[in-house]
Parts: C-alpha cells; structure tokens; sequence
C-alpha cells in the first residue's frame, strides 16, 4: 500500500511539482541563509583562528571582541610569564593605521605587530616570502587580499598590480617594505591586514603609554587551559580568556551589536512559514482532491492507521526529495558565493536542522490532512 | 408498517440461507429541525446466492441502507446481521477488517486510482488483507481475464472505455473472493449496451459461488437481471417484487 501511496501523489504530476518546489525553496532559503550566517559567524573569531598555536588570550578587562583594541602596559607581559603553567607568553600589537601608496593613495589596514624574537602569532598561511624577513629593515608582511585588492600597486602607466615582495609602501608617514605576502582567514569585519614585528609596530604607531593589545599564551602540557587562564587573570588583573572563550565572546558582542542574528534569523522563519504555507496548502488539496479514492480505500477496508501512514510516506517522500534538491541548490551556491566574498559554512550538525525543520514542515501539512481523511465517512463514495 | 415477513403479494421474500438480515433499521441525518430521516425502519433479507435490486426515486435512502448493510455508515437505530454479524458490536478497526474480507463494492464512478495500472486497482483488496504484492497482481490479473481484459492489466484506467473500466471495478470487487457485493448504480454511467454486459458480467461472476449482491439502481433496463427487487420511497421498503432472474448466457463473451 505504500508503493500505492507513493504512486498516487507522484502522479497528480501539478501537486507534485508544487510540493517539491516548495519544499525546495523552504529547504534552499533555511540552508542557505543558515550556513551565510554560519559562515559569517566563523568570520567574528578569525583572527583567533588563524593562531592556532595560541591556548589563552590576555587582553584589557574591558575588550569585548576581536576588533576591541584596548591596550596594556608592557610590564603585563612579564608577569604573565611569571604564572605557573605557561610554557610561553608574546606580545602582540593591533591597532588601526593608514598605509599609503606610492599614488598617495590611503587605506585604513589593521597593523599586527608580532614577538620579535620567536617571531609566534604571525600569519595563518605564507603565499610569497617567509615570515623570518620580517627581522629585515622596515620588513611588512601583507595579507593577499590586501594585496589584490585595497592595496594594488600602481603602475607608472596608470595601471595597477598585486603588490608583491619588493615593493614600498609607507605606514602612518613612516616607510615599510614589503617583504612576503600571506594568506588569513576571512574576517567578519574585513581590512587590509598588515604583519610587522612589535617593536617595528611600536614605531608606526601613534606614541601611547600602553601599546600592547595581547599577551599570547602556550599552556604546557597538561594543564588545563581554563585554570591557567583564571589563574593569569587573579596574577595580572587582566582577563585571560582561552581561545575557545575569546571566540564566543566575540561572537556575543557582534551578534549583539550588528542584528544580524535577527537578521537571517527572519528569512530561515520566513523559509520555513513559506515551505509550511506551501506545502501544507498543497497536500491538503491533493487530500480533497483525492477524497473520494480515499473514502473508496476506507470502504474496502484499508483501516484509520495505514492510511495515516500512507498519508505520512506521500509526505515525507516528497519532503526528502524536496530537501535534497533544497540543500544540493544551496550547497552549490555556496561553492559560488565565497568567490563574491560571501563567507558561506555548511557543517553536517547546519544540514540536520535543517532537515529537522523541513521534517517538521512535512509532520505539519500531514497532521492538517490527516485530521480530514480520519474524519472522512467512507459512505461518501457513495454520494453523488 | 408492513414487514416483508408479512404474507403479502407485494413483498416477495427470497429462498435459501439469509445473508443480511434487517429489521427496523433506522438512520437519521442532522438534528432538531434539519434532521433528515433517511431510514425510518427498514426491514429485508437478502439471501446467500441472491441478486437484489434495490429501486425508488432519489432520496428515498436507498444509498444509506446499502451504506448501513456494507458497515460504512452506522445506523441509528433497529437491527442488521450481515453475514452472521452486526456492525453495532464492533469498533471501526473491526468493521474495516470485516468489510475488507467478506465485501466488495461497485461504485458508480468506478473510483479507480489513476495513477496504477488496472491489474494495480484490482490488487487493492488482496493488498489491503496483507497479501504479497507479487501474489496479489498474479491473482488480479487472473481475474482480469476472466473478464476479458487479460491483455490489458498494464494499462491505466484512462486508457479504457466506460465499461471497460467497470469491468475492472467488478474484477477488484470479486478478486478476494467476497460473500456479499454491494453495487452502487453500477450501470448509470454507461450506455444500455454496455450497462447490459456490466450485469451480465455481475452475473456471472457470481453465479455458483456463495456471493449475496445488492444493487441499487434507478435503470429499469437492468431490472431483469434482478432476482428480487425492493422499492423504496421516503425511507421504507414499499415493496418487493420478483424479478426475472436473468442469467448469463452459456455463449456470451465478457470480453465484448
């Protein structure tokens, strides 16, 4: 009977197609708008990500994100080192300057100075150069999309190119040489990234008592991140966050201060009310389209609970189909979208959820139906 | 009131074991001013073997009485044995069980699933009793050629004239071997010629085999297939009648 099922609502060929696109559309929009956000939200903890190396973060009581940069007194470092529990502690600099080109022309970039010596929390991926240039004079490292981009140099014939090793470009009037180019993670608020030494970034940037933005730190082996980062915090009166916190700090603040959550939040809902309106709406006149078969099948005996699960199998098996072809649509736009620089992250735990609600789509459009087809009186196929 | 148990010339009474069995049997429609009394106490028998016409003017509850003796719709109130068995004592579960082993139904606009092949429609009832679906085909396409569309079973119902398509609503009605046949105006949406092979089919599918027919019909050409024929009006039997009894002939070719 269920073969029977199958054929019956793939046969009314209109209701089918309809079904299926709206399945499609809900299932598309909830995937595809999800994994957007999800790709976004990767972006608000890249900086972290791109120091994989890193356990714990120091930082001023008062930074809220990633892009918060508030500094601290280079003594903190020190004393961060002094913490039971730290294999190694460096300093690291962040702050916003403007680099300029040969044209004059001036980009704010996001300066990151890193520990001169062990040269640790440079860049994620080196493309061109090596990072240990950057112990040469006025040594910058530039990230590539920097590079391709905001910061192409210019051309004696007015033309532009990719900047590259070699070239000269000035950090808030102060002259820099490019030395390697590299590759980060896509950040969520995004600006040419530009690596120097700390000591070199003391220079460039404007003279402040505190100049320090973090203390980055490897915990030996075996302790545990969380209690040496409260352990730095009671010794410094800084905060010390682990990487996993910093994270999901910064996601807080921006989902928080940007709406964004509300944002795509609205469309998923919208996706799942227009799959729900669509298909419920369908299915229901299939069933009265259908009433009379369905009253022949009760008078011949198909009982109350195998037509429910028929009902039941006809709707979840254009849901699957629905779905697939919903999240195979958004999976391809999402090989498309990173290349318009749309960040776009489709985890399998995204794809579930998904399907739950498209499940959940499917349950509803068959309980609405399912209500008429138990109410229904087999008499009815004898009625004119 | 008069009761078909009453010696009267205008209610014939049938011969032989009784397979439905009706006494008083009332059905009401609605409540308070808008109640429609569709059955105000109806009593008949029909016998195992028997072919009864059911007949009257439109409304007069012929629908509703086949609707209670076929357990698809519960009465009000009297009494009903179908088969030994009365609908009242059994909830719908059990009524569905029943009415899937021991009925079959015609109907008047055939109700067959487009979207499957003929031999697909008449497997129904043997799929519906939980017979395997190789099984059940095998056994419908058995029957199909004893009405002549043998060569036919892949084909969707659209493909099909009229009565060929109620062929294959009488083929799905008798494929499990039923012992009562419910027909509902089997014959109304067809032309004299054809409405005549559908009852010489009728017919003959059930004749010998322990099969109890009720049909209800408004088409008096038919009447002479009739062993018996009950006239309704305003929810009574007004009489019952003896009908011709015609049988098929020993060189008629259902598949014409």
């Amino acid at each position: 009977m269920l073969r029977i099922a199958i054929s019956m609502i793939m046969g009314d060929r209109l209701k089918y197609l309809g079904l299926l696109v709206g399945l499609s559309f809900a299932a598309m929009l909830i995937t595809q708008q999800a994994s957007i956000f999800m790709g976004y939200t990767q972006r608000m903890w890249a900086p972290i990500e791109d120091q994989p190396n890193v356990d714990i973060w120091v930082m001023d009581p008062q930074v809220r994100s990633t892009q918060d940069a508030k500094h601290m007194q280079d003594t903190i470092l020190q004393r961060v080192r002094g913490v039971e529990g730290v294999e190694w502690a460096v300093p690291m600099y962040r702050g916003s300057l403007n680099a300029q080109l040969s044209n004059g022309t001036q980009e704010l970039s996001t300066l990151i100075g890193i520990d001169d010596s062990t040269l640790l929390g440079g860049p994620h991926k080196m493309i061109e150069g090596s990072i240990f240039d950057l112990r040469q004079a006025d040594a910058v490292i530039v990230e590539k999309r920097a590079a391709e981009g905001d910061l192409r140099f210019n051309l004696p014939d007015g033309t532009t190119r990719p900047l590259a090793a070699g070239d000269s470009i000035s950090i808030n009037d102060r002259s820099a040489r490019v030395v390697g180019i590299c590759e980060n993670n896509y950040p969520f608020y995004w600006q040419p990234v530009i690596y120097t030494t700390f000591s070199r970034a003391m220079l460039y940037a404007p003279q402040e008592r505190k100049l320090m933005t973090y203390v980055l730190v490897d915990a030996k082996e075996g302790v545990d991140h969380q209690v040496l980062a409260d352990r730095i915090s009671a010794a410094t009166g800084m905060k010390a966050r682990t990487s996993w916190d910093f994270a999901r700090m910064t996601m807080k603040y921006t989902l928080d201060k940007t709406g964004i959550l509300v944002n795509f939040g609205i469309t998923v809902g919208l996706g799942f009310v227009i799959g729900l309106l669509v298909c419920g709406q369908t299915f229901f006149n299939f069933i009265v389209d259908n009433t009379r078969l369905f009253g022949a099948l009760k008078a011949l005996g198909l009982s109350d609970g195998r037509l429910l699960q028929m009902i039941a199998v006809q709707v979840l098996v254009v849901g699957a189909i629905g779905f697939g072809l919903g999240a195979g649509l958004a999976a391809i736009a999402g090989m498309l979208l990173p290349y318009v620089g749309v960040g776009f992250y489709m985890p399998w735990q995204l794809l579930v959820g998904a399907g739950v609600g498209v499940l959940g789509i499917c349950l509803v459009s068959a309980f609405l139906s399912a209500i008429r087809i138990v109410r229904l009186e087999p008499a009815v196929v004898f009625k004119a | 009131m008069l009761t078909a148990s009453q010696p009267s010339p205008s209610f014939v009474t049938g011969s032989g074991p009784v397979a439905v069995s009706c006494k008083g049997v009332t059905k009401t429609y609605g409540k308070g001013d808008s109640a429609v009394r569709a059955l105000r106490g109806v009593d008949i028998d029909v016998h195992k073997g028997e072919l009864l016409m059911l007949v009257g003017p439109s409304g007069c509850g012929k629908t509703t009485l086949i609707s209670v003796v076929a357990g698809v719709l519960d009465r009000d109130g009297g009494e009903c044995s179908v088969l030994g068995q009365d609908f009242a004592k059994m909830n719908s579960g059990q009524k569905a069980a029943f009415r899937a082993v021991n009925v079959g139904f015609v109907f008047q606009a055939f109700n067959l699933i487009p979207t499957l092949t003929i031999a697909e429609n008449v497997a129904v009832p043997l799929l519906i009793q939980g017979v395997g679906r190789k099984e059940a085909i095998k056994r419908a396409r058995d029957v199909l050629g004893l009405v002549g569309l043998g060569n036919r079973t892949n084909d969707e119902p659209r493909r099909l004239s009229g009565g060929q398509q109620q062929r294959v609503a009488i083929s799905r009605a008798i494929v499990h071997k039923p012992k009562l046949l419910v027909c509902d105006e089997p014959t109304s949406a067809l032309d004299h010629v054809t409405g005549q092979k559908v009852m010489e089919l009728l017919r003959s599918v059930a004749a010998g085999e322990d099969l109890s027919l009720v049909v209800v019909t408004h088409d008096q050409r038919i009447f002479e297939f009739a062993d018996r024929i009950a006239e309704m009006d305003d929810g009574h039997i007004v009489r019952i009648t003896q009908g011709q009894g015609l049988r098929t002939s020993a060189s008629h070719d259902p598949a014409k």
